[in-house]
């Protein structure tokens, strides 16, 4: 071993001490710990109003308690988690937790330890049972994932270094020290990683080309413009695991020679704007940012640049447009941003999650990772499951996983009936029931006319139009054009007008045809990725549910009962009680009738605000298509 | 407060042109807006043309260039929120308040604008007035979210 090695490996061997030694401190305290998940979803479903009782709970007591923060652990619905540590045991997880449910916990685990109220689970490092308490990890939603990337998420304190270097954080980096950048890459290849942004383009082959470009300084970029709407996964790493994120920069910088990172994250995401901020500042005391890095000689320093709210500046060119302070508009490649990028000089942009991963490979190796997947997708890709699916949340799964075991094992499948799954965002497409047993890698998903995306599996059933559905995707496409390219700028508006007749019931059939064509038009003649894909949306929902389109320009009818112009409102007499709630409720006064009689709905007046339909407690209010004969 | 944009100016130097939007976003962070001054102001210290300032402020969903109410509501229009019924809770609250996104009531109560998405989309649908998402909104459930914001 050379002296480099030894002094590289010294200095974390301390760093790596300490962290241990507090983190097995709080493993074996003798006093109870209680962590709730603190991620912008958990504080949505009222996670703020939960540590607020628990800190009042606590505060009176004369035992030590101690109250920690961790990330979002993945099943969203059962949101928001209390996890609480008893000495000898193992920690035991709370669902759906609001400030009663807090406040009898502690009442019960720690004040009077007679435990009554049952746990979810259990997150001990044994799967078995304990006291009759299952794991965490075998109950339904999770059992079937593989957590590589998520696995500090809602277990460590993500605004603690210390939590992430005790459970092997940085180890990656050290690895990479010691195979020099050449080998980090070939590592990478051995991986088989793809980036996970979406596009799958190999992440080696990136970096080589940045490595061999020509020019200094040279910029690595992190995407975390996460834009797709009804996708979250980069949040949710951010804000449940910011230092794997940032150790997978100081990796890929390492590999390809550059000095200079850039996160460029939506500005929407203050949360995890706020932990990224707290873990730069927390690796540059420790040395693990700034200038000779562990010794190693290696400089790297990071800047956030919030984003503005642009969809388009997810492409990698109005990206770096966007950083430079002009308008996120794409540009020409080549030459591509390896060559000349960011002011001009080499730049390697990688998304979140291919970051993210990076850490995993250079600490159990390329082999590994590759062992999970499919021949040419290999490794783990993170989800967000939501939509019209029982289990909502964010989930990891092996490549080559069917949509079949994600929606019905994993998400417990669907209320109504299945009707179809939206992957890869407004870039991807709407696939049907035939499609259930694909299995989910980026060759198969593009040949079904969708794409894998960034990860956004939004589930549909029977009360989901599929003409409505194109017209959302094409609404907020056309809305987010650059406006460069005259065939997306205009006709993605086409479009949208062609579906809004469709949708109001003055579309005819030839309507279905030049949709096609224009969509056609639009993808040729773009110069990125959005024009190029804004139209599959109406491509695949065209294919596979011609007959939702049919049924509204022939029939005027919407089968799902969601376009307005095609539904009326009616109340059904054998059901109402005459409650009044519907009566109160209308913001139009459009319902009348007395007390305990059935109520009347004048159609004139009904502005189909949907409020009568939610507030009915007698299913007495049915949305109903019209269907004219 | 007319003294923040001078202040936000001083700290950012003159001849880094790529601050730019991290200035706009600073000057509405202070001011609430983007206002003709400050552009004006923007626009003599980086020496780059007000219309190409107001070009790119316009690009980007985030600026706005009147004065913002005394909450803001954003409701969320990702396909999750969308699916779950996003668009009915905003045309229920275009009625109960009586503006359209980008506007501001005549009492400066509230402002109302649309956002991409909240990232929220497993508590679909949602909203945010000021910086607290209401998750799993409803028609039903709007009257009493607003009237918590005076």
């Amino acid at each position: 071993m050379n002296d480099f090695n030894k002094t590289l490996k010294s200095r974390y061997k301390h760093i790596k001490q300490e962290a241990i030694e507090q983190w097995e401190a709080l493993q074996s305290n003798p006093d109870p710990v209680i962590y709730l998940g603190m991620g912008s979803c958990g504080i949505a479903s009222g996670a703020g109003e939960v540590w607020n009782a628990v800190e009042k709970n606590i505060s009176g007591l004369k035992q030590k308690i101690h109250l920690l923060k961790v990330g979002c652990i993945g099943p969203c619905y059962l949101e928001p988690f209390l996890d609480i540590k008893l000495p000898g045991k193992p920690r035991l997880c709370f669902n759906n937790v609001d400030a009663n449910r807090a406040e009898k916990i502690i009442n019960e685990y720690i004040i009077k330890s007679e435990a009554k109220l049952k746990p979810l689970g259990h997150l001990g490092e044994q799967v078995e049972e304990f006291d009759g308490i299952k794991s965490f990890w075998s109950i339904p939603m999770l059992k079937n994932q593989k957590r590589i990337v998520l696995r500090n998420c809602g277990i460590v304190d993500p605004e603690n270094i210390k939590h992430y270097i005790a459970r092997d954080g940085f180890q990656g980096l050290i690895n990479a020290f010691n195979k020099g950048p050449e080998g980090v890459i070939e590592e990478v290849k051995i991986a088989g990683l793809r980036g996970r942004g979406g596009a799958g383009f190999p992440t080696f082959k990136k970096w080589q080309f940045c490595r061999e470009a020509k020019g200094s300084p040279k910029y690595l970029i992190c995407n975390a413009d996460e834009g797709d709407p009804g996708a979250f996964m980069n949040r949710s790493l951010i804000e449940g695991d910011p230092f794997a994120l940032l150790e997978g920069m100081l990796i890929a910088a390492y590999a390809i020679g550059s000095n200079y990172g850039y996160i460029y994250i939506r500005a929407e995401y203050p949360l995890a704007i706020h932990r990224l901020k707290i873990a730069i500042n927390q690796m540059q005391k420790t040395g693990l940012l700034g200038k000779n890095i562990l010794d190693s000689g290696f400089d790297f320093e990071v800047k956030l640049k919030e984003g503005a709210g642009a969809f388009v500046c997810g492409e990698e060119t109005a990206l770096i447009a966007s950083i430079e302070g002009e308008r996120g508009m794409p540009r020409n490649r080549p030459p591509f941003p390896a060559v000349s990028g960011l002011n001009g000089k080499p730049t390697n942009i990688n998304n979140v999650e291919t970051l993210g991963t990076v850490p995993n490979i250079l600490r159990k190796g390329g082999k590994w990772y590759s062992g999970f997947g499919t021949e040419k997708s290999k490794g783990t890709k993170t989800f967000a499951l939501v939509g019209k699916v029982r289990r909502t949340g964010l989930i990891e799964v092996p490549l080559g996983t069917t949509l079949r075991e994600i929606i019905f094992d994993i998400g417990g499948g669907t209320l109504k009936p299945f009707k179809a799954v939206q992957t890869g965002g407004p870039s991807g497409g709407c696939l049907s029931k035939e499609f259930l047993d694909l299995p989910i890698d980026y060759e198969s998903l593009t040949e079904a006319g969708s794409i894998m995306g960034s990860g956004g599996l939004i589930v549909m059933d029977e009360h989901s139009c599929m003409v409505d559905i194109a017209k959302y995707f094409l609404r907020f496409t056309s809305q987010e054009s650059c406006g460069k390219c005259t065939p997306c700028r205009i006709g993605t508006r086409k479009m949208v007008e062609i579906l809004e007749r469709i949708t109001e019931g003055k579309g005819n059939m030839e309507d279905i045809s030049i949709l096609e064509s224009l969509a056609d038009t639009v993808k040729k003649g773009s110069l990125c990725g959005l024009g190029q894909t804004a139209p599959n949306p109406v491509l695949t929902t065209l294919k596979y549910f011609k007959d939702e389109y049919e049924a509204h320009i022939d029939k005027k009818r919407c089968p799902a009962a969601v376009c307005r112009d095609l539904v009326v409102y009616r109340v059904i007499k054998e059901k109402c009680t005459g409650c009044q709630r519907c009566v109160e409720v209308c913001p139009a006064q459009a319902i009348s009738g007395p007390r305990s009689e059935p109520h009347n709905l004048d159609p004139e007046k009904c502005i189909k605000c949907r409020a009568c339909y939610e507030i009915c407690r007698f299913d007495a209010i049915a949305g109903d298509a019209i269907i004219i004969e | 407060m007319p003294g923040s944009t001078n202040t936000i100016l001083e700290q950012n130097p003159s001849n880094d042109k790529g601050s730019l939007i991290t200035i706009l976003q600073e000057v509405q962070k202070e001011e609430g807006y983007i206002s003709q001054e400050a552009i004006v102001k923007i626009s003599r210290h980086l020496r780059i043309s007000r219309s190409t300032i107001y070009g790119v402020a316009t690009f980007y969903s985030q600026f706005r260039f009147n004065p913002p109410g005394r909450n803001s509501i954003k409701i969320c229009l990702g396909t999750a929120c969308h699916v779950q019924g996003g668009d009915f809770l905003l045309n229920a609250l275009q009625l109960e308040i009586g503006i359209k996104p980008g506007e501001t009531t005549e009492d400066r109560r509230f402002d109302l604008g649309r956002v991409a998405c909240l990232g929220c989309c497993a508590l679909a649908p949602v909203m945010m007035v000021n910086n607290n998402i209401h998750s799993r909104m409803s028609v039903i459930k709007l009257r009493e979210v607003l009237s918590k914001y005076e």
